[in-house]
């Protein structure tokens, strides 16, 4: 297929209709809503599931039950409204129906603004929801990266029973650029359900789909269950991309959008000399960690990027376990460091290094 | 359980539905909600649906309500069954979905969950089971406690001035554009219950004609929070109830009336 000029939300959501989801439920909120809308035009001409929801409360429990049935769901959200799908995403998770869902993340806390931000990676990493499980977050920084990582979101969610989550925010959901759609893939029938999903008893014992276990010892051998899925998706699905990383010795960490303007800044760097390299997470859970311990012996220091007080940064640095320093710069609020905001932060490591 | 030879000379009148397990409930010795199971699982084989039924389970008393029914089915989030029932129905059309569950579950944090999925006519069915107290977290106050009414929450009886009045929760959704048959029904004595079991299975039967949603409303009994006998507590019941959640239908669309008269 040919490259055409597309906006990231609709892109997103055309993404998935030709990775076959068979459901869309969601709530409208800034700046994710072209989501919602390009699937409450598309969905009834495919003959697929559409539903406003009366919240993100409801979408996201909307998604869980028709997830429970083994079909391709999702939904699709901004900060605020994530914030209130964390339960259901929980119950989810616990219960292992596969669903995706995106996070086009704003200026926060509260409700902060619709700018782009990157204030829910701890959200989205550490904490989603309550108790002890981590979703797959995959991170774009294009409106390609975002279309490809949309269909492969449905091919990890259904391979590990998982919830996945992409986080991106407005400057790629509202942003055109030239990116090429997936072919449409057919939608599965449903005869082919998985075993386990709610299809009616018949012929067989009744299943069941919860996240209920009163016993200490059941819940704990759920849990010990979830940890070893947890386990073989980090051993299996770490993502990340490289820049110029092969004879770096100064090394900017950063994810999504300012991933991108990090690359302006790595190019910019040599320009003038200085040997930057980039890496970039495209999986924020499971986190590259090897990847950067390797490259921090390799490196002088680390410079991480992100638009927020310094969350991922706290990963980078259990990764590198004091090898190197690890030095952060970021933005917040919804303002996006510039190359010439991000430039002077990496000389000043450098000079830093250098003095020791 | 075991299995019972029948003699010759005698006929079977009476047993298990098949949509109900073996599995022994964990609910307090007279409680009603056996009797609501029950009535469900009757209505369930006697229409032949079991096998293409998905329900789902609330938070409440009856959460383990899963392990009873042999159906498929899924555990909501407190509240969120209709929003649950609403996914899995519109992937699953040619399924037929229920929600069970209390007041706590329906009437206060999932008031928005059931009004909307009523609204919007979806083709499920609610039993909505009202004992006018919360039973699983033991005995606090709930959105259908009676004015007056003590609990470990409102140990002073229910003050209207403070915690406001009792939802009535049949005649809200009843007064829904969206819904088709609502009504509300009483498992306090025999007649009660066969009135029961007729409105449940009418509603079932409104969403295999594709009518739209239904609800059930069951008055029902707490006992053990109600700190009262088995006896006592369906008389209490029947008494102060009955008077402001009144029995009967508060919806029921031409469409449904057709289907009823048809019988």
């Amino acid at each position: 297929m040919a490259k055409e000029l597309l906006e990231g939300n609709a892109a997103i959501a055309e993404a998935a209709i030709r990775a076959g989801v068979e459901a869309f439920f969601g709530y409208p909120i800034t700046p994710q809503t072209e989501v919602l809308e390009h699937f409450s035009k598309r969905m009834p001409e495919e003959g697929r599931v559409f539903l406003q929801a009366e919240s993100e409360v409801a979408s996201i429990n909307m998604v869980y039950g028709a997830a429970c049935t083994g079909a391709r769901v999702m939904t699709s959200s901004s900060s605020p409204g994530v914030s209130l799908m964390q339960e259901g995403i929980s119950y989810i998770a616990c219960s292992e129906v596969p669903v995706v869902l995106t996070n086009i993340m704003r200026g926060g806390p509260g409700l902060g603004n619709v700018q782009p931000a990157q204030g829910d990676y701890f959200q989205a990493v550490k904490s989603a929801g309550h108790g002890d499980y981590h979703m797959i977050v995959l991170a774009p920084a294009n409106v390609q990266e975002a279309i490809d990582y949309v269909v492969l979101a449905f091919d990890l969610a259904e391979k590990y029973r998982t919830v996945v989550m992409i986080v991106a925010d407005g400057s790629i959901g509202q942003m055109m650029e030239p990116a090429e759609l997936p072919p449409m893939r057919p939608v599965r029938p449903p005869e082919e359900r998985p075993s386990w999903a709610l299809t009616g008893a018949k012929g067989r014992e009744h299943n069941i789909v919860t996240s209920l276990y009163l016993g200490a010892e059941n819940m704990e051998e759920i849990n010990l269950r979830l940890q070893a899925k947890l386990k073989e998706i980090a051993a299996n699905e770490v993502r990340w991309k490289e820049y110029y990383t092969e004879d770096a010795d100064v090394l900017l960490v950063a994810f999504g959008t300012v991933g991108r303007i990090c690359q302006t800044v790595v190019r910019e760097a040599r320009a003038k000399g200085i040997k930057a390299g980039l890496l970039r997470p495209i999986t924020l859970w499971p986190f590259p960690s090897a990847r950067i311990a390797e490259l921090a012996g390799q490196v002088r220091g680390i410079l991480t990027v992100e638009m927020n007080a310094g969350q991922m940064v706290d990963d980078v640095r259990l990764a590198v376990e004091c090898v190197c320093p690890v030095r952060f710069y970021g933005r917040m609020g919804g303002i996006v460091p510039l190359p010439d905001d991000i430039l002077p932060e990496l000389e000043a490591l450098i000079a830093e290094v250098s003095q020791g | 359980m075991s299995t019972v030879e029948i003699p010759a000379d005698m006929e079977l009148i009476y047993e298990r539905p098949k949509s109900l397990t073996q599995a022994d409930t964990h609910y307090c010795p007279g409680c009603t909600h056996g009797t609501i199971h029950r009535l469900v699982a009757e209505v369930l084989d006697e229409l032949g649906i079991r096998e293409k039924t998905i329900g789902v389970a609330p938070v409440g008393c009856s959460v383990l309500a899963y392990y009873y029914f042999d159906v498929d089915m899924a555990e909501a989030a407190h509240g969120r069954a209709p929003a649950m029932a609403t996914g899995l129905k519109r992937v699953s059309p040619d399924k037929v979905v229920f929600t069970y569950q209390g007041d706590g579950d329906l009437a206060s944090i999932g008031i928005a969950e059931i009004v909307y999925a009523a609204n919007r006519g979806e083709m499920f069915t609610t039993i909505f089971v009202n004992n006018a107290i919360y039973g699983m977290t033991g005995g606090q106050m709930a959105p259908t406690t009676l004015p007056g009414q003590v609990t470990t929450s409102s140990p002073t009886g229910r003050d209207v001035e403070m915690a406001g009045f009792p939802m009535r929760i049949a005649e809200l959704i009843g007064g829904l554009p969206g819904s088709a048959y609502v009504t509300r029904q009483a498992v306090l004595d025999v007649p009660g219950i066969r009135r029961t079991k007729k409105a449940i299975k009418l509603a079932f039967q409104a969403q295999l004609a594709g009518l739209g949603f239904s609800l059930v409303e069951v008055l029902s009994t707490c006992n053990t929070n109600w700190h009262m006998g088995p006896v006592e507590a369906l008389e209490w019941a029947k008494e102060h109830m009955v008077a402001y959640f009144p029995l009967g239908d508060t919806k029921m669309t031409d469409g449904v009336k057709a289907l009823k008269g048809g019988k």
